[in-house]
């Protein structure tokens, strides 16, 4: 059904040490990223359930803390992306050219 | 000054066009600014429309095989999804309904818009790019690879379905009364015109036309909301602290609306929420479709990152056009309802009096055209979505998995968008005077509670095995249906019940959960021979997922 790898071909890539590095590196990068996304997110989440007075705190004339710190939360989930597409697009798509090159 | 010079525009544009003569009669024997609005907006939508057909016209000659159809042959470029991306994301709902809510809450509004932004580097860090590896035409592509075909694509084609057909209705309705109110056509006209027009984009067009009416109207979408956020900023000197304070004046709330009020009262259903709008992005089957259109895992990366800059830039105009309508629009008698301090046609219309505010006829004439615009552009995707779940995964991959060659399933595929469409027509007719607010949300609900789950747990979670998946999947659908039924949007909202049986307005605390549970508890207990192979498939999945090695390419011309 599908064009499926060969058990030797993915036994080989598995044995890459370019597919190791990527792996490793591409994992825990992504797997970092995101749970900081989860951390600024849901401590926003958190601090609206049960900060509110702290952010009513006047920053500026009638704005509040709620502003800058709601802005964070949204310029972080840009930030993040772009943070992750560049490592990627660079240095992760330069390994994975290596593994297939040298697995086709 | 700028509102002169724009209705002086409005007026030497309206003139050179046919209409001009009784719209200017109209505004001489002193008509409601409505009548010659109507003129503006109306031919602006025509000239949308005329534009769009013959884009539909040039992607009809070049979409011949069922992978044109499906994914405009992989050849559309970062950039342009991410722009598509984010069209499908800044539906008319998510352009009113968020203005709507600054101007009503002010600050709380941010507060949705963040959750819609934040699943985004999610996506792009752990799915993206194994989804394009793994996928060619839906996502059902990927949860099949290596687990059972016909009940995963079954769960998928449904739960598709049922997401496409909640957010279609909710499209639908809201286009109808958006229509009748700015072009003065009656509701029934307006959902034939939708339904026609999308059933021509996507049937002749494919997804090459669908995502250029998507790319083109999020480019008209967000050059208008830019328009009138520094048309209000102008009116405060560029300085945001002056309209802040002039805000917290005009607004009957005053300072509350600077602070987080009513809608974080209840934290559980803030976080339930939070989960739904963050994980539901990464289950939407027209979103993830859009992962098959571009050449390579670079360019899907490439693409969730245009598109969260676009999404999140198009978030921070709608907070300041929702503060704008807060001291521009409920401060002017002639856009609320008589004697009241309720704006003409609900708070959902705050951005487009604002648009006339600040703008004049021209302007509110743009931005009804654009309104207008949006919905078409994502009903097309939704109905090409819900069309290739059809086709793809129920026709071609169980129905007639043995057969080959793909004139058929290219057939069945057009045949299902037309009936998608009527089916559209009828709902959006039927579903008129209903409450349908819970609609959207329940859609995210879904694909958060049966298409992410299985999705996320197929791609990285070795043991997951066909029954696992099966029962998960199903077991978060339909706890998120029947969660929604007894919650108040549905059992009080819609059935007039006094009091909901489940108290949260989103259920994806608890289905998300149900779905991941049951996910695991009947993958570790799986003993049988599927369960072996499909655990046994794992590894060449992963490596395939990981670096493209036999991934399908954009062919080239």
């Amino acid at each position: 059904m599908h064009n499926n790898l060969s058990n030797e071909l993915v036994r080989r890539v598995q044995a890459d040490p370019n597919y190791i590095e990527l792996e490793t590196k591409r994992n825990s990068f992504g797997w970092s990223l995101s749970i900081l996304m989860l951390v600024i997110y849901y401590g926003y989440v958190l601090m609206l359930a049960f900060a509110k007075p702290f952010l009513g705190t006047i920053v500026s004339g009638v704005v509040t803390l709620a502003f800058p710190i709601g802005m964070f939360v949204l310029l972080s989930a840009i930030v993040i992306t772009g943070i992750y597409v560049n490592r990627a697009n660079s240095e992760f798509d330069a390994l994975t050219r290596k593994v297939v090159e040298a697995n086709r | 000054m700028i509102r002169a010079l724009l209705s002086r525009a409005a007026a030497v544009f309206a003139a050179v066009v046919c209409f001009a003569g009784s719209a200017m009669a109209d505004e001489a024997i002193g008509q409601t600014q409505k009548q010659s609005t109507n003129t503006t907006a109306i031919i602006m939508f025509v000239a949308f429309v005329l534009l769009t057909l013959g884009i539909t016209y040039w992607a009809a000659k070049r979409t011949r095989s069922t992978a044109d159809f499906y994914n405009a042959g992989g050849h559309i470029t970062g950039l342009q999804n991410g722009l598509a991306i984010a069209g499908d994301y800044m539906s008319a709902a998510s352009f009113l309904g968020i203005s709507a809510l600054v101007y009503e809450s002010g600050y709380d509004g941010l507060i949705y818009s963040i959750g819609f932004l934040v699943g985004w580097p999610i996506i792009v860090a752990l799915m993206a790019e194994r989804l394009r590896n793994l996928g060619k035409f839906t996502f059902a592509d990927v949860v099949s690879y290596r687990l059972a075909e016909t009940p995963l694509r079954v769960l998928s084609a449904v739960s598709t379905l049922v997401v496409v057909a909640f957010y279609l209705i909710a499209q639908m309705v809201g286009a109808g009364q958006l229509i009748k109110l700015l072009f003065g056509l009656d509701y029934n006209v307006a959902e034939v015109v939708v339904g026609v027009l999308m059933i021509l984009y996507v049937t002749f067009g494919g997804m090459l036309a669908t995502t250029w009416v998507q790319i083109i109207k999020a480019c008209l979408l967000l050059g208008g909301a830019t328009l009138i956020a520094l048309l209000v900023l102008a009116h405060y000197g560029f300085n945001p602290m002056a309209l802040f304070a002039d805000a917290v004046a005009q607004s009957p709330k005053h300072e509350a609306i600077m602070i987080p009020g009513s809608f974080v009262k209840s934290p559980i259903g803030t976080i339930s929420l939070g989960l739904a709008l963050m994980f539901g992005t990464a289950g939407l089957p027209h979103i993830l479709m859009r992962f098959f259109t571009v050449a390579d895992a670079k360019a899907a990366r490439s693409s969730v990152f245009f598109a969260t800059s676009f999404i999140g830039y198009f978030y921070v105009l709608t907070f300041i056009i929702g503060f704008g309508a807060i001291t521009l629009v409920a401060t002017n008698p002639d856009f609320l309802v008589a004697g009241t301090k309720a704006l003409k046609g609900g708070s959902n219309m705050a951005a487009i009096w604002l648009a006339d505010a600040v703008g004049g006829n021209l302007l509110l004439g743009f931005i009804s055209a654009v309104a207008f615009a949006t919905i078409l552009a994502v009903v097309s995707g939704l109905t090409l979505a819900g069309a290739s779940a059809v086709s793809h995964d129920i026709y071609a991959s169980v129905l007639r998995k043995d057969h080959d060659g793909d004139s058929s399933e290219l057939h069945v595929s057009k045949a299902a968008t037309v009936v998608l469409g009527i089916v559209a027509i009828v709902l959006g007719i039927a579903f008129e005077k209903q409450n349908i607010a819970f609609m959207v949300g329940l859609a995210f609900a879904i694909a958060a509670s049966s298409n992410f789950p299985v999705l996320l747990l197929s791609v990285l979670w070795k043991k997951l095995t066909t029954r696992g998946a099966v029962v998960g999947g199903w077991l978060g659908l339909i706890t998120a249906v029947v969660l929604t039924i007894l919650s108040p949007s549905i059992w009080v909202a819609v059935l007039g019940n006094k009091e909901a049986i489940f108290p949260l307005a989103n259920p994806a605390i608890y289905s998300m959960p149900v779905a991941f549970f049951f996910c695991w508890l009947f993958s570790i207990t799986d003993s049988s021979a599927q369960g072996q192979k499909d655990m046994a498939g794992f590894e060449a999945q992963y490596v395939r997922s990981a670096t493209g090695i036999g991934a399908s390419t954009g062919s080239s011309h």
